[in-house]
């Protein structure tokens, strides 16, 4: 048999289905690559070496007593460590929780168990999914497999970097302001943040309540379908959960097609700080829809470029509060405890200790935000904002069906350039983050190497709420031209490590 | 702590000053699980053996509103004659406490469940007074402390406190008060007399047992003064956790008397918060903080809105109790009682007993006999509630009934209802197992009436010359050779019988 | 819109319960400045016809009922507390009041 790790997850599950190869040599051949490589990438906080067998040995048991197999049974994946995981670390990238070993699964968890997913590990991430880069993890940063020297995205650069180089052909990430679809641009991997509801955030760490949502991760469209129905559905555990059928992405993943369909093409994304290289490949992409048969239609959002704005107050703010409850009482880190100080000064004390600067300078400016006085200027006004990004798609999804955009104004940055420069980190989510605000569907898959520095371009697609099953059918139909033309997938061009 | 505010008598307080009173009432619901999440409410749990990931606030959880607490907090906003938000969000109130896992309450902020409402309350001489409702809203407990290491187990000089969070997460109610004005010298009796009508509607309403004594009834007063004439508030103080109809009554007088000791030395009142002591009936000023408090209030992204259907709020509006205060007085009017008498039944906790007690076929007057006597001296006894007695209602009427038809005199009732309460099983069985039956078949008591005649000729003359109230003596020997099992009535006539007298 | 002073980030920490480093205090208060400087332009869009938006998709009446699920045992409620005694969590010494 050919290399494991590099077969798609549809592949694997296949193989291990028809007994070609067992979930176990699936395993073992991904922990293999994680031990041989993961020095270098550094994707994973921590490697579930014995819960990864224990549950590929589960699946071959299943197969050798006849029982019917789940699509993705035996596929192994990357978890970013923001989900619980029951009796496994779970760190969030944060020094506070460093050692923590939750009592719980979290939904998502539970749902991966259940469909026989094997869990490798958990990924690393920008210290409680703030970043872009994944720089601002406590543990170190991650190296992007087509550039050690340069960033995978963030926050879920751990698990973009595992897809792409071939330690896991799954991954999860949870997309807040985009760390989903930034990660997957700047990796050549394909991900998905599906509407807001759709997927249980009930035992995924809190950043942003409001915005926060977990999705798949994969190197194709249809796996990362496969990884959404597998995950998506309704949860009691949480109350935003929606309450109605997964939509059929599968089945639209394997039907991809363009033809007949409205593509719109917003106006406010692009220009200035946009990457010559990135607007180049995203023009082919545009370029490539009308080819295969979409109607391409401009249309403005003009409220978009306030979305940073309201983002960056919004999420703080929520965060603030969210992040209230490191507080060294009853789990995590607690620092400074020698018998003399109070219950106050310990808490100050762990939290000084166990944030990191990033961390830190969002609470401050959430805890502003929401501060008498200040709430309804800052706060309250970004809540407007957000209805009047919400009116914007609204009205563009009464025109068309889908919109496109570039995932990313730029290609993956430099470790260390934008580490202390909040505000230019900031701008790498600007596309991404309408979707946040408004709670509906986007996905980012390859569509090119930009041309001036050989690093991947990621293209947006945009559904509205629920409608998530049709960035699956665009996503596949781009790929599938785009293969073509490539004559192989993108990833194949990226370095062996 | 000692106490060093002076105090002015309560009469020069109110000869110069006018009190404004706002009452904060924080009620436990008795619901089974908590407010957000499937832990059981039960009372008397192992620390730390009814959390979850929720209530202990774990990085991860979520919460999910119990819908019996939002019901719960609906009825009381009818009761209390409110508005029913047509729709209202949860908010997160921001601060750190070790009690509080989340370090931020999941309350209600400007949009309560319910608005807009009144209470009237009868006050001791029957006048009743309208206290004005601002709001009512839900929220959630906090876990429990225990300081160890201070002198006191209070706060102050603990080396370390241990944290049980079994009571973080369990519903609460907290009711609002508009200002209560005009209550003038009455103020503190307003305060208890609300404070119990509330009591009284909460456990009509079956929502929570609202025990006081237990925490499940919790009351903040807020207290200033104004000198008479004037309109503007004072600073107000805010007694926290008030929690007995005594204690109220006193903190508020007490605020009363110290607030007008400072004022009228020229001095200002600092809004702080103060701590009820229920030993020396004073209260102490609580930490001063540096900083005013910014709760950071904003809307619970993890919960979305309430909208409680307006046909939901109409069927709930249905199923409402008539009102205590009115309850009461129909009542009292049925048993014949005096306003006096009702308000020690009330006091005793006892209303409910009785009217249950008359459903099951008792007289009333019965019934309000036996709870307000025999039994009501058990539960100062024993130091537990008169409803928690081992007795029922049910039992209480069949011991009437025996009553009534003779089988029981009061002496035996008593001794049936001491080996019911002693676990000796339903009345009947008392009197089975204890053999306690009056003995009136003639044969069984002629040959004691023969003896009590033949022990005493001299009365039994008398009887014979036609003094038959001398009966009685004879009566009294027989009671006292059958051990008081006698038919007394039947005694006597046995008596006269036998003597050839006519009754 | 105001500065963010030292003394605003100090105030800022305290409410938050970060014991802040003399050097953060200076190094926080430029970039919240220009961060804060950056977003306050949100106030200036929405007009007051329009409604905040606090959650993304319009559910309303999420409840569960009032039944009993079952709880953490007392060891994995307490499997990550820094210090425990007695079944309960242990806390340093607690300033304040209920
Ligand atoms: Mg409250
Ligand atoms: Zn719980």
């Amino acid at each position: 048999m050919a290399d494991l790790t590099r077969l798609t997850a549809a592949q694997t599950a296949a193989a291990i289905a028809s007994g070609e190869t067992s979930a176990v040599d699936v395993a073992q051949a991904h922990l293999d690559r994680i031990a041989a490589i993961d020095e270098k990438v550094h994707a994973f906080l921590h490697v579930d070496t014995e819960g990864a067998l224990a549950a590929a040995r589960a699946v071959d048991a299943k197969r050798a007593k006849g029982e019917e197999l789940g699509p993705l049974a035996g596929v192994p994946l990357a978890l970013k460590d923001i989900f619980t995981t029951e009796g496994v670390p779970t760190t969030v990238g944060s020094k506070i929780l460093d050692g923590w070993i939750p009592p719980y699964d979290a939904t998502l968890t539970r749902r991966l168990k259940e469909a026989d997913v094997v869990i490798l590990g958990k990924t690393n991430m920008d210290e409680f999914a703030m970043g872009s880069s994944t720089e601002n993890s406590a543990f170190g940063p991650t190296g992007n497999p087509w550039d050690l020297t340069r960033i995978p995205g963030g926050s879920g650069g751990g698990s973009s970097a595992a897809l792409a180089s071939f330690q896991a052909p799954l991954a999860i990430g949870t997309d807040t302001g985009g760390s989903i679809r930034q990660p997957a641009a700047v990796t050549g991997t394909v991900g998905v943040k599906p509407t807001y509801g759709a997927v249980s955030r009930y035992g995924m760490v809190a950043f942003s309540s409001s915005l926060d949502q977990g999705g798949p991760c994969a190197r194709t469209v249809l796996d990362a379908a496969l990884l959404h129905e597998a995950i998506a559905g309704h949860d009691p555990l949480d109350s935003t959960s929606i309450d109605a059928p997964v939509p059929a992405v599968v089945e639209a993943a394997r039907n991809g097609d363009v033809r007949g369909l409205r593509v719109g093409v917003v106006k406010e994304f692009g220009g200035e700080g946009y990457q010559d290289g990135v607007m180049t490949r995203f023009h082919e992409s545009v370029e490539l829809l009308r080819e295969l048969g979409a109607e391409i239609v401009e249309v403005s959002c003009p409220s978009f470029t306030y979305a940073l704005a309201a983002y960056y107050l919004i999420a703080p703010s929520e965060c603030s509060s969210n992040l209230a409850r490191f507080d060294a009482m009853r789990y995590g880190l607690r620092v400074g405890d020698d018998g003399t100080r109070s219950a106050e000064e310990v808490t100050a004390l762990t939290r000084e200790a166990g944030f990191g600067a990033e961390v830190k300078r969002r609470i401050m400016l959430g805890t502003y935000a929401l501060s008498s006085g200040y709430y309804d200027a800052y706060y309250g006004s970004a809540q407007k904002v957000r209805t009047l990004i919400t009116r914007d798609f609204e009205r563009a999804f009464g025109d068309v069906d889908v919109l496109v955009s570039p995932t990313t104004p730029t290609t993956a940055f430099p470790i260390g350039e934008r580490a202390d420069d909040p505000m230019a980190m900031y701008l790498a989510d600007l596309c991404t983050i309408p979707s946040n605000l408004a709670g509906n569907a986007a996905m980012s898959l390859p569509c090119g190497l930009a041309p001036e520095d050989g690093l991947p371009v990621g293209l947006q697609i945009i559904a509205p709420a629920l409608a998530d099953d049709r960035l699956y059918r665009v996503g596949a139909a781009v790929e599938s031209a785009f293969t073509a033309r490539w004559g192989h997938p993108l990833l194949e061009e990226a370095p062996t490590l | 702590m000692t106490v060093t505010d002076d105090l002015v008598s309560y009469e020069d307080a109110l000869a110069s000053y006018d009190p404004v009173m706002g009452l904060e009432v924080h009620v436990e619901l008795g619901t089974r699980t908590k407010m957000f999440c499937g832990c059981s409410t039960e009372l008397g749990a192992e620390p730390n053996s009814q959390v979850c990931p929720t209530c202990l606030g774990l990085p991860g959880s979520l919460p999910v509103v119990n819908a019996v607490g939002v019901e719960s907090a609906i009825k009381i906003g009818l009761a209390l004659n409110c508005e029913i938000a047509q729709w209202c969000r949860f908010a997160r109130k921001n601060y750190f406490y070790p009690d509080m896992p989340k370090n931020f309450q999941t309350s209600q902020y400007d949009e309560p469940i319910a608005f807009n409402g009144y209470l009237d309350v009868a006050l001791e001489d029957g006048e009743v007074f309208r206290v004005e409702i601002e709001r009512a809203h839900m929220e959630e407990d906090t876990g429990k402390s225990t300081h160890i290491g201070g002198a006191t187990g209070r706060i102050h000089g603990a080396s370390h406190s241990l944290l049980d969070y079994n009571r973080a997460g369990i519903p609460l109610i907290e009711i609002v008060t508009k200002p209560i004005e005009g209550a003038g010298e009455r103020a503190p009796e307003v305060a208890r007399a609300y404070v119990a009508e509330l009591r009284e509607l909460i456990r009509a309403l079956g929502v929570s047992e609202a025990r006081m004594e237990m925490g499940q009834m919790r009351c903040d007063v807020n207290l200033s003064l104004r000198p008479h004439g004037t309109e503007k508030f004072g600073t107000r103080s805010e007694t926290k956790n008030v929690n007995s109809l005594r204690s109220v009554e006193r903190a508020a007088r007490f605020e009363i008397q110290r607030h007008a000791a400072v004022l009228s030395t020229g001095g200002t009142i600092v809004q702080e918060t103060r701590h009820f002591h229920e030993d020396t009936g004073s209260t102490t000023s609580g930490r001063i903080k540096e900083e005013a408090e910014d709760y950071r209030y904003f809307p619970e992204p993890d919960l979305v809105p309430v909208a409680p259907a307006r046909e939901w709020v109409e069927e709930l509006r249905a199923t409402l109790p008539e009102l205590p205060r009115l309850r009461r007085a129909r009542l009292r009017e049925e048993w014949g009682i005096s306003d006096h008498e009702m308000q020690s039944v009330l006091n005793a906790g006892a209303i409910d007993l009785i009217v249950a007690t008359v459903d099951a076929g008792a007289p009333a007057d019965q019934a309000r006999k036996w709870w307000m006597g025999e039994l009501a001296r058990r539960s100062n006894e024993d130091g537990v509630e008169l409803s928690a007695l081992p007795i029922t209602p049910a039992q209480v009427a069949r011991v009437c009934a025996l009553v009534a038809e003779g089988k029981l005199n009061d002496k035996l009732a008593r001794q049936v209802i001491e080996g019911v309460l002693a676990g000796e099983g339903d009345p009947d069985q008392v009197v089975e197992k204890r053999g306690l039956a009056v003995v009136s078949d003639s044969g069984a008591l002629g040959a004691a009436v023969d003896e009590a005649i033949a022990g005493n000729p001299g009365i039994a003359d008398k009887i014979r010359d036609g003094k038959v109230a001398a009966a009685g003596a004879l009566v009294g020997a027989v009671m006292k050779a059958t051990r008081g099992q006698a038919d007394a009535a039947r005694v006597r006539e046995l008596i006269l019988e036998k003597l050839g007298v006519q009754g | 819109m105001p500065g963010i002073t030292r003394e605003e980030v100090a105030h800022l920490g305290r409410l938050s319960r970060l014991e802040l480093k003399d050097e953060e205090l200076d190094h926080f208060a430029g970039q919240l400045d220009e961060i804060i400087g950056a977003v306050a332009r949100v106030s200036e869009v929405a007009g007051e016809d329009v409604p905040p938006t606090s959650h993304p998709l319009p559910l309303t009446n999420v409840m569960r009922p009032d039944v009993v699920r079952p709880s953490l045992t007392p060891q994995q409620a307490l499997s990550g507390a820094p210090a425990q005694e007695q079944q309960r969590f242990k806390v340093p010494q607690i300033l304040g009041e209920d």
